[in-house]
């Protein structure tokens, strides 16, 4: 093993790391998730690691919090070596970590919910107090009182930095924290961050945006399939040479074609309200759009807003009474089932690959019928034809460069990238009218979300309108006409492209001009 | 070193077809201790269990006829397994099937009805099933109530009515008092298939659903509906698949299975309606749906081994005296054992040599 040589770190006064692998490794079975990994952090800096998913990330996180353990290799804590038993542990020693995911009890207060991730039997009383006061001093607004599900994600987020902050810890890592907010509260929390790293904390922080890590952070080092590629000073490296060693390669640029034609509406929405299905759902208000064929139209909006909402009563998984709120190509259809509305030329492809696009343990054949048993020629009578599903299978696989195993392999078998293309082509193989798809490339490699944008786009080309929502501002903007952001429930009125700023959409997603939208609704239709 | 449960990347297939046969092997080594504890000789007592039975012709028959009523029983159960509904009560419909069927038998008795009573019986036994059956469904569908408890619940009234009917209003008047109806007659009887054998019409049936479930499992796109169900409700969901449909659908099937079940046995092997006519078919079809793999040919491979373990039994109890119960024990045993070796269907067992380089250093 030869240890790539380590540029200078960020501050040469502080040459003793905090925290220390080396050739840290994780198998999982067959599968290396971490390839003898050699990372180096120091006090007073603001670490990037970076890679995409798949890379190694993770598990190179989870295992210096203490919820992995690593196959081989070491980890050493102010240069001492050290095993951890769980993550009680590393809180012990002062390591900290604000999740992706947040694990907070929605029908708990936010002092009740720190108070649970406490390890100490601290009175709540106290800990209110304390909460109160890391809140204020590091400029974190949190009503201590109040209940999870009536918050924000970005407060849901401060609820979990607070947390991890009020032990005081040394090293705090944050996986993917830019992810649920919008531009302005990712601002905000920059500003926390680098006082955090001026009171002498270290900051290990995993992104894959490359602007956001070449701003924030003092050092980053790169992983690549479980291998680490490099370590390097973001802040001298481009954009374009920190893509290229994430990926390995040149990222084909997505082509959008000089100008496309519209054609006529081909899916309406006549100011649809829908009550939630669940507890601490959200409410769907008045949303109103048209779409045009040939058009893509992008909702943003943080997550939690009513876009899941939204795509269930857009795809028929939830029924509107009135069926006039929801037209596909003239058919008024709002009470019509999912399958019906398939037959009428829409096609859905929901955020979930795994368990609501597909049935996992199900080979790619039987999820190519799920969706495609409405309105293709794979059911005859009542009987399935097994070649028609396996050429579809085929098919997919060839036109969107679909990598597996064998012909014909479990849906969780394949990576998220190749399952993603799976699920997109499938549907778009049979030439939709309508194409509705949430998050096209979450969680996806930047090969296959290339693909995947250039086939909307050439979807849309072909005459298709195609509705795309994501969290990923880039992403919308790089291939949407217009451009309508969710918040509470709310749709805004669409924006064109040219006029859809990074800080209008930012404004939009915080729910700036709420009170502005409501009155043209009911001139609606 | 120690032994890990590591996950496979799928389902491994060969697994899936000798995970039960292990299961079978592990209970078979823990009869051998339990019958050395009963003081009997292991090996004479697995002999008389499950090689004695195959030996002779009357014995072999005797097993298609107890296998019939599990198989069929077992093929709809699986159905609602599949589709994630929990029908516990195959005994109730079973009992239901073969109330509703004697109806027809009794209040023909001794009428010159012609041939199409036993066709009118069998029918009625599969309503009456498929009806008993409809209301736990009803109500988790409806009410969100388990159909687990309702179902097995309902196995009881359906042992009480049964009791009932037999004790009073269709008691034999020339049966001594005993709890039972007048044997059938012939036109109310299910026929033998070798004469003054045992073997009947009924296990023809039972084939032919085995048959009929295989192709409605893997070629019809309800069969599809309901593997994805089961496996993937959301994803069902989102392919247009109403769940609550396919539990009214799989237990009404189920039901109506088990109550052809449980006419055929009233009117072919007993010939009679009284009460003990199930020796716990309707449960034993749980494990033989299980050991099958909830597939149809499994089923059916499951269904005559467990049906050898009925016969064994009663030689066992014979020939060497031991009771009759150890036949449950051993039922039980055996879906302990196929329920824990599933678990080799999506994980493998690893030995890990664990390295010492990673030294545990003070926190």
């Amino acid at each position: 093993m030869t240890p790539m040589p380590d540029p200078a770190p960020a501050d040469p006064n502080t040459t003793h790391p905090l925290l220390q692998t080396i050739g840290l490794t994780k198998r999982y079975g067959d599968f290396l998730a971490n390839d003898k990994i050699d990372l180096e952090v120091v006090p007073r800096e603001i670490h990037a690691l970076l890679g995409e998913n798949g890379a190694g990330k993770s598990t190179l996180v989870k295992t210096i919090y203490g919820l992995v353990q690593p196959s081989a290799g070491e980890l050493r804590w102010q240069g001492a070596p050290i095993r951890l038993s769980g993550p009680a542990e590393a809180r012990s020693l002062g390591i900290g970590m604000v999740f992706q995911h947040f694990s907070l009890f929605d029908n708990l207060t936010v002092a009740e919910n720190v108070a649970l991730g406490l390890d100490g039997k601290e009175p709540l009383k106290a800990i209110t107090a304390r909460l109160a006061d890391v809140a204020r001093d590091y400029g974190l607004p949190l009503d201590p009182k109040r209940e999870v599900w009536q918050l924000s994600v970005g407060e849901r987020q401060r609820i979990e930095i607070v947390r991890a902050l009020m032990q005081n810890p040394k090293f705090l890592i944050l996986d993917e924290p830019t992810a649920v907010l919008t531009p302005q509260e990712a601002d905000q929390l920059f500003v926390v961050l680098e006082r955090l790293k001026a009171e002498g904390r270290a900051i290990l922080y995993i992104s894959h945006k490359l602007d956001e890590v070449k701003r924030l952070c003092d050092t980053a080092t790169i992983l690549r399939g479980g291998k680490k590629v490099a370590t390097c000073n973001p802040k001298r490296e481009t954009a374009a040479s920190l893509a290229r060693m994430m990926v390995g390669t040149e990222i084909k640029e997505v082509m959008p074609p000089a100008e496309r034609r519209t054609t006529v509406p081909r899916l309406v929405v006549n100011d649809l309200t829908l009550a939630p299905a669940e507890l601490h759902g959200v409410r769907l208000q008045n949303i109103s759009f048209e779409l045009k064929g040939g058009e893509i139209l992008g909702i943003a909006g943080v997550a939690g807003n009513g876009q899941d909402e939204l795509f269930a009563a857009l795809s028929g998984e939830r029924l509107v009474k009135e069926p006039g709120t929801i037209i596909l190509d003239g058919l008024a259809c709002g009470n019509r089932s999912i399958t019906e509305r398939r037959k009428m030329g829409a096609a859905f492809v929901p955020e979930e690959r795994l368990g609501h696009g597909t049935a996992p343990r199900m080979r790619l054949s039987e999820n190519a019928l799920l969706t495609g048993h409405a309105a293709s020629a794979m059911v005859r009578h009542g009987f399935i034809d097994a070649a028609a599903t396996l050429r579809t299978v085929d098919l997919t696989t060839e036109t969107f460069d679909v990598r597996k195993a064998k012909r014909d392999p479990e849906a969780a078998s394949l990576s998220g990238g190749n399952l993603q293309k799976f699920v997109v082509g499938r549907e778009i193989l049979r030439k939709p009218a309508v194409l509705v798809v949430n998050q096209p490339t979450w969680g996806v490699d930047a090969g296959a979300a290339a693909i995947i944008r250039q086939a909307l786009i050439d979807l849309a080309s072909a005459g298709a309108a195609v509705l795309v929502t994501s969290q990923d501002l880039d992403e919308l903007v790089e291939i949407s006409d217009r451009i309508a952001v969710m918040f509470h429930g709310h749709l805004s009125e669409p924006l064109p492209r040219a006029e859809a700023t990074r800080e209008r959409l930012g404004l939009l997603m915080g729910g700036a001009n709420l009170d502005r939208k409501e009155a043209p609704h009911a001139a609606g239709a | 070193m120690q032994l890990v449960l590591e996950k496979r990347a799928e389902r491994s297939r060969t697994i899936a077809l000798v995970s039960p046969l292990i299961a079978i092997g592990l209970t078979l080594i823990t009869m051998s201790i339990l019958f050395a504890v009963l003081g009997k000789n292991p090996i004479m007592a697995l002999g008389v269990y499950f090689i004695a039975p195959l030996t002779d012709g009357y014995s072999l028959q005797e097993i298609a006829v107890k296998a019939t009523p599990l198989v069929m029983i077992a093929i709809g159960l699986s159905l609602c397994y599949l589709a994630n509904a929990w029908n516990i009560g195959a005994e109730g419909q079973f009992l239901m099937g073969a109330v509703a069927g004697s109806w027809i038998a009794v209040n023909t008795q001794g009428t010159d009805a012609g041939h199409w009573v036993l066709p009118a019986m069998l029918v009625a036994g599969a309503v009456a099933g498929a009806l008993y059956a409809l209301i736990p469904a009803l109500c988790r569908v409806k009410f969100g109530a388990s159909e687990i408890l309702t179902s097995l619940m309902l196995v009881y009234v359906a042992d009480l009515v049964l009791d009932y009917l037999v004790r009073g209003p269709w008691r034999d008047p020339a049966g001594f008092n005993f709890p039972t109806t007048a044997e059938f007659d012939p036109v109310a009887t299910v026929p033998v298939l070798i004469e003054g054998g045992r073997l009947h019409l009924g296990s023809i049936i039972a084939l032919v659903v085995v048959a009929g479930a295989f192709v409605l499992l893997d070629r019809t796109i309800k069969g599809f509906e309901i593997r994805v169900v089961g496996v993937a409700p959301r994803a069902a969901r989102f392919g247009g698949f109403n769940a609550n449909q396919l539990v009214l659908l799989t237990f009404a099937v189920s039901g109506a299975l088990a109550g052809l079940a449980g006419i055929i046995e009233v009117a072919g092997p007993i010939g009679h309606l009284q009460p003990g006519i199930s020796p716990g078919y309707g449960f034993t079809a749980i494990i033989v749906a299980f050991l099958g793999r909830l597939n149809p040919v499994g089923i059916l491979i499951a269904g005559l081994f467990l049906a050898l373990t009925f016969i064994g039994g009663e030689q066992a109890q014979i020939t060497m005296k031991i009771p009759l119960d150890v036949t449950k024990v051993f039922q039980g045993i055996l879906l302990f054992y196929v329920l824990a070796c599933d678990s080799l269907i999506l994980y493998r067992f690893k030995l890990v040599f664990t390295s010492r380089q990673v030294q545990s250093g003070a926190g």
